[in-house]
């Protein structure tokens, strides 16, 4: 059920946008094929969501810049950082978690999972991800604060911009500036540990002898990081990125989020103290909701692709309710169809379990236990036989068939490990490894921490030569597990 | 020029394009892209100055920076030239059983037979070294002359039948062709082969040929068939036959006598190379099975 929500009331034709910004980007509008940055200068505000994104800040940059430093000791030469992508040794390090290039598959596990619970979490909460969790929330977060330090807050900076320039502009500007690629620095150059033993490529870096590609990295990571979180910040979000667009297709009337609840609002207009509140509106129009947005748009407008679900207009207008004596959540996190329902007398109904919230969540648990199943039965040994095709089998002097194998034995473990190797389902079939007298079971010593392919002959007495070929399987046994590798053995046809 | 549609939700002109009533809003770009526009352009003029770009009538402009893909590749080839030289001081410095026993010196042998054997001996021994008809399988333990890890080094060095003045050489004489035995003592000759490797033949036809073999062939196949590996003459009692194994194909043999050619590859190869190929060629046979004493089995 989709209900066609009216989002502010017929507004009277000659009535534009509310918000400086809108009223800017309308008089830009049929001007020509290019739109000019509106600059959009956020007032800061005090209150929970607020609080919760400062929060959230330090919780993510602190695990982002400690996360390369942390210790995890791994027996032998193996590299002791915890997390590590090391693309030298072809391997992936998450704590007790060693991953190789063949188990790429986790990773891919992962990214669906994210990308399935970012859907669930849409679906239920608007776009979370964008207004507290997304790097480019965060880091421009961190670029405004640095920006008030210098500049002051809105009006000052307003204010700064618009003077002519001075000792004092130019000075608070330039140390912006310099702190500014201070962090963006500091923001790639913490990168670059997640890929090399960090303690050793702090070294190696100031004394120029680390790898080009972590100078490379560190270099894209400022350049980006200073471009984007301090200059192009909305701009980013309205026309770079993509996911605006897709979590379109998520939302629904029952999903949460911030809403101006024009059912109370409406109509708006400023209010003096004394005066009434019979027929009209709690919104005084005010603009502190407009003046906090780091987004530059007014939430009264309704659901907007720019909005990035952040909530600090939120506290705005809480701070603004509680001075006017008007009860809070004029804007809420709230869903649309709460607020028709509100509006059209009714009692608001909030619906977390529907079916697009549950097929997710079902999606996301499918998943979740595939990646636990995958990891719990993760076996020590990667076995794979490779039979020889060319030539599929060999004849031997005295009629004997002989088929060869190349058998990779992949060993995830941290010790050398002894495994006896047989060969089942073809009678007669005797084991050879070249330059080694034949065993049966084999028994070979494989190295920790890599891939020991062996080569193997199986050869069947000429007595006991079938016709066609044969369903077979090597049996790999250590320490008391067995790992059967189906293949196949060639006979081959006979000659007359 | 008409006046356009503008939507009136957002009171922005449409692009006049619409699907199933969804119509598409005609907003302008954002100025920083034009930006990002020109500085494209403005990078591509750089780019024409530092690298390769305009072709004239004798050439390209070289650019500032002299960039050369070829003289990337020359110095790739030169730091491989320099990494496939380790690798050949490592194989002459083992002898080539201590390089079959040693696993890393074994896969980079293999890993070097494997290339140079694809590339020069495939076309003639197949790509697994199966072989064909006349052409020797170098998969199974039946060898001309000797399977062990030195005498496929030798073989691979001085060739059969080759320009090499050491080469190892035989002659099977063509018995029908030049008119050395005729047509009905061919086939009975033919009979009496295929008694030696164990298979019903014509007892009759046999027994005519019984003094024809010792006289023509048992100087180099040994009175009880078995061969002779230092004059490279095949073993007649074994189920491995060069040339098919059917009555047709060992009459047209005792016939026409074909001895099959293989190049020297000393000089083509360093001599490193040709231990790799050999120790390829050893452990793909199953290595070991072959020693020089493998060639006499017991009489039929």
């Amino acid at each position: 059920m989709t209900i066609i929500i009216d989002r502010t009331r017929e507004r009277p034709a000659t009535t534009g946008p509310v918000s400086v910004a809108e009223q800017q980007r309308e008089k830009a509008r049929p001007k020509g094929l290019y739109q000019a940055r509106v600059p959009i200068y956020p007032k800061l505000v005090h209150g929970r969501w607020r609080w919760l994104k400062w929060a959230l800040l330090i919780v993510m940059l602190a695990i982002y810049y400690i996360t390369p430093w942390l210790r995890w000791d791994r027996p032998g030469s193996l590299p002791d950082q915890a997390v590590l992508v090391d693309f030298d040794g072809g391997r992936f390090y998450f704590f007790m978690i060693q991953l190789w290039p063949q188990e790429v598959y986790f990773i891919t596990g992962l990214l669906v999972a994210a990308a399935l619970a970012l859907f669930l979490v849409t679906a239920l909460f608007g776009r979370l991800w964008c207004g507290y969790a997304c790097p480019q929330t965060v880091w421009t977060d961190l670029y405004i604060h640095i920006e008030r330090m210098f500049e002051g807050d809105r009006n000052a900076r307003m204010r700064l911009d618009a003077a002519p320039t001075s000792f004092n502009k130019l000075w608070r500007k330039a140390g912006k500036h310099l702190v500014w690629i201070g962090v963006a620095f500091g923001t790639g150059g913490a990168w670059i540990f997640y890929f090399h033993d960090a303690p050793d490529l702090i070294r190696t870096f100031w004394v120029g002898t680390a790898p080009m590609t972590a100078y490379v990295s560190c270099a894209i990571l400022t350049f980006t990081t200073y471009i984007f979180a301090g200059h192009m910040r909305e701009q980013v979000c309205t026309y770079m990125c993509p996911w605006p667009r897709i979590q379109g297709a998520m939302l629904d009337d029952q999903s949460f989020q911030v809403t101006y609840r024009y059912d109370r609002g409406e109509p708006r207009g400023p209010h003096k103290k004394a005066e009434s509140w019979e027929g009209r509106g709690d919104c005084i129009d005010c603009n502190q909701c407009v003046v906090v947005c780091p987004m530059g748009i007014d939430i009264r407008n309704g659901a907007q692709l720019e909005c990035i679900n952040c909530g600090l207009c939120i506290d705005a207008c809480t701070e603004i309710m509680d001075k006017v004596g008007r009860p809070r959540g004029l804007i809420a996190y709230d869903t649309d169809s709460a607020v028709a329902a509100r509006n059209c007398g009714q009692k608001p109904e909030h619906r977390l379990v529907r079916p697009r919230t549950l097929y997710y969540g079902l999606a996301l648990m499918l998943v979740g236990g595939l990646m636990i199943w995958g990891f719990s039965t993760r076996e020590q040994f990667g076995v794979h036989a490779l039979r020889d095709r060319n030539p599929a089998y060999v004849r031997l002097h005295d009629g004997a068939i002989r088929n060869g194998y190349t058998l990779k034995i992949a060993n995830h473990g941290f010790e050398t490990a002894t495994v006896e190797i047989s060969y089942a389902g073809v009678p007669g079939a005797a084991l050879r490894i070249p330059g080694q007298p034949g065993a049966d079971p084999l028994r070979v010593e494989v190295e920790p921490n890599r891939v020991t392919p062996l080569r193997i002959f199986v050869t069947v007495p000429a007595d006991q030569v079938g016709e066609g070929s044969r369903d077979a399987a090597f049996e790999i046994r250590s320490a008391g597990k067995t790992t059967l590798v189906p293949t196949a053995f060639e006979y081959g046809s006979q000659p007359q | 020029m008409s006046e356009r549609e503008r939507d009136e939700h957002s009171g922005v002109e449409t692009t006049g394009h619409e699907w199933d009533g969804i119509k598409e809003l005609d907003n302008p770009l954002p100025r920083w892209w034009l930006w990002v526009f020109y500085g494209c352009i403005v990078f591509s003029i750089v780019y024409w100055v530092l690298m390769p770009a305009w072709p004239g009538l004798k050439g390209y402009t070289p650019g500032l920076l002299k960039q050369s893909d070829r003289g990337d590749v020359v110095e790739q080839l030169a730091a491989l030239q320099a990494q496939r030289g380790r690798g050949e001081t490592l194989l002459m410095s083992a002898s080539l059983d201590q390089i079959e026993a040693d696993p890393d010196l074994q896969a980079h042998a293999l890993a070097v037979g494997q290339s140079v054997f694809g590339d020069n001996c495939a076309s003639c021994h197949g790509v697994g070294g199966g072989g064909a008809k006349g052409y020797p399988n170098l998969r199974d333990d039946v060898w001309l002359w000797g399977g062990t890890l030195a005498e496929i080094e030798h073989t691979l060095r001085v060739g059969v039948r080759s320009a090499h003045p050491e080469t190892r050489t035989s002659q099977m004489p063509a018995f029908g062709r030049d008119g050395i035995l005729n047509p009905g003592q061919v086939s009975d000759l033919t009979e009496y082969v295929v008694a030696l490797s164990g298979r019903q033949a014509d007892a009759a036809a046999a027994g005519r040929a019984r003094q024809l073999y010792a006289d023509n062939c048992a100087v180099c196949h040994t009175p009880t068939g078995v061969g002779n590996r230092t004059l490279g003459a095949p073993n007649l009692t074994d189920r491995e036959w060069l040339y098919g194994s059917d009555r047709d194909s060992i009459r047209g043999q005792i016939h026409n006598g074909r001895n099959g050619v293989m190049p020297t590859w000393e000089g083509r190869f360093s001599p490193a190379v040709i231990k790799a190929l050999a120790v390829y060629v050893h452990v793909n046979a199953g290595g070991g099975e072959a020693s020089s004493d493998a060639g006499a089995p017991a009489t039929p």
